[in-house]
């Protein structure tokens, strides 16, 4: 049945909200980020929304210099695939306050920025930090 | 029946890769016909031609121009014949060459023309990064401020992280691909580069640098293709397709398990040894997507030129050299030949086309019997393999 949960939008809603969810499929237990109308190893359409840790591992990363326009003031940023201890993967911006370099299997935890935006898709973003930078002051974009 | 000849390839033709100016797409795709059609003089391509399918990615968003198929029949002079738009990205005319195969192969139709347009030179270099960007997923790596060689740097950090790949290594490529390109007048840049100026070029997406990236190219390319029992009507020279391979993966290059291999191309890989009943030492010649150099090392893990992680030591020791055991990418390749994204597929089977016809000129690979072209649609979300052979 068609609903307003399990779908890209209320992922970002959630976002919004300071929370990451996924999608746990009622039948096969499988974790789905974001979360989908269909289980794609199941086929069940019966999910239920639970919120993760937002802790994971680092499993690759990028430094962007040339930038689309929407992104050009932010130039160099980072951006990198995270692994959840939940098991999903889920790609974000990583600002990283004491500026080390990045190592993969370095322990990350995601953060939001809440600010929704004005016109379509108005998704507010999410973003890593390494974990050892956790206590540091907020990244602002 | 495993090796039996799916279709013939009887012409071909190109543009000139380069920056077009003051030249649409469907005009830089006449320059394309029009050689094919000099190539071929016993085809009547009013009369003779039946169907044809366009590979094209950004016309909607470069162009202010969908639905480009049936323009460029009209402007190449075909008849009012069914004319399809085929988009998967960077594999786009790729996977037009593998409709126009299945539409041979079926029997439906005698003769087909396949072909590819990109035109890009004319728009802002961030347009084009932003346009190139929506082969990536858009609410998970768009959104969140991920590029498109922002997807193939994150492969690369994976696979030097895992295997020990260097920065050296795929510049390596880069300079052999130029080398190659360097001998192709139809290339987009036609010059050599050293590899300390490969090193020392400026970051696009940090591990990639200027030099890993292929070109932002206008072009068009196309193939007349034919039944295998009727080629010999058109050429005394065809070429043909005994293998051909497609298969698809995640969008999100987040979601996948590995991310030092493109298992599309894997897939697509085996379909088309298996078909063509060949295995990766029969290959003479090899074009592959090498729309960033570390695309190009895991083009060869994934086509089982060598084992997983070995792609960096295969350039090292010039396996892949003109002269080598296998020589990849003799046009340039993306990277000097340039990229016009829904024209590098069949542009690749272009030159397998000359190379195993012997028009290659001063980079023909001698004696070439056997070819294989490898394309990537996004960050491997599609991915095309084709496999020729000079004789049937």
């Amino acid at each position: 049945m068609a609903s307003s949960h399990n779908t890209i939008e209320s992922f970002y809603k959630a976002i919004a909200e300071g929370k990451l969810v996924a999608g746990k499929c009622r039948v096969c237990n499988k974790l789905l980020v974001p979360p989908r109308p269909l289980c794609p190893h199941c086929y069940s359409s019966n999910f239920e929304e639970v919120v993760l840790k937002g802790k994971g591992k680092l499993l690759s990363y990028t430094i962007i210099h040339v930038a689309p326009p929407q992104f050009r003031a932010m130039a160099p940023y980072t951006v990198g695939i995270v692994e959840l201890e939940e098991g999903p993967r889920i790609l974000g911006v990583i600002h990283s306050p004491s500026g080390r370099p990045l190592k993969i299997g370095q322990e990350m935890t995601v953060s939001f920025d809440t600010n929704v935006h004005p016109t379509w898709p108005k998704w507010p973003r999410y973003f890593f930090k390494p974990a050892e930078d956790v206590d540091s002051k907020s990244w602002t974009s | 029946m495993v090796g039996a000849p799916l279709a013939a390839i009887v012409s071909a033709g190109s543009s000139k890769f380069g920056a077009l100016e003051g030249r649409l797409g469907r005009e830089i795709f006449a320059e394309a016909a029009l050689e094919a059609y000099e190539r071929c003089p016993n085809l009547d391509p009013k009369k003779d031609i039946n169907a044809f399918f366009l590979g094209q990615f950004l016309g909607s968003s470069l162009e202010h121009q969908s639905h480009n198929a049936p323009v460029a029949a009209g402007w190449a002079g075909l008849a009012q014949i069914a004319a399809t738009r085929v988009e998967a990205a960077c594999a786009s005319s790729a996977a037009a060459l593998r409709c126009g195969v299945i539409a041979v192969a079926s029997g439906l139709f005698d003769v087909v023309m396949v072909g590819g347009i990109e035109k890009m030179t004319h728009r802002e270099t961030a347009e084009v990064t932003e346009s190139l960007a929506m082969a990536a997923d858009y609410p998970f790596e768009q959104w969140q401020g991920l590029t498109f060689p922002g997807l193939f740097a994150l492969m690369a950090t994976a696979h030097m992280d895992k295997y020990g790949t260097t920065e050296e290594q795929m510049a390596k490529v880069a300079v052999k691909n130029h080398r190659n390109g360097a001998k192709n007048p139809k290339a987009h840049l036609q010059k050599e580069i050293t590899l300390e100026k490969a090193l020392s070029s400026k970051v696009v997406a940090w591990p990639l640098k200027l030099y890993d990236c292929s070109l932002i190219t206008d072009g068009a390319s196309c193939l007349i293709l034919t039944k295998p029992e009727l080629a010999r009507k058109y050429t005394d020279t065809p070429v043909y397709i005994v293998g051909t391979g497609q298969a698809s993966d995640t969008i999100g290059l987040y979601e996948r398990e590995d991310l030092t291999t493109l298992r599309a191309a894997s897939l697509a890989a085996r379909q088309a040894y298996q078909m063509a009943g060949l295995t990766p030492k029969d290959i003479d010649v090899a074009e592959v997507h090498d729309c960033f150099t570390i695309a190009e090392l895991i083009a060869y893990e994934d086509l089982g030129f060598c084992g997983r992680g070995e792609g960096g030591r295969l350039v090292d020791e010039g396996v892949t050299e003109h002269g080598g055991k296998l020589p990849v990418n003799m046009s340039g390749g993306l990277k000097s030949k340039g990229h016009p994204v829904g024209a590098t597929g069949v542009s690749q089977a272009y030159e397998i086309y000359l190379q195993l016809t012997s028009q290659a000129g001063n980079r023909q690979v001698e004696g070439a019997e056997i070819g294989l072209t490898h394309c990537v649609g996004g960050s491997g979300a599609s991915a095309v393999v084709h496999i020729y052979r000079r004789v049937a």
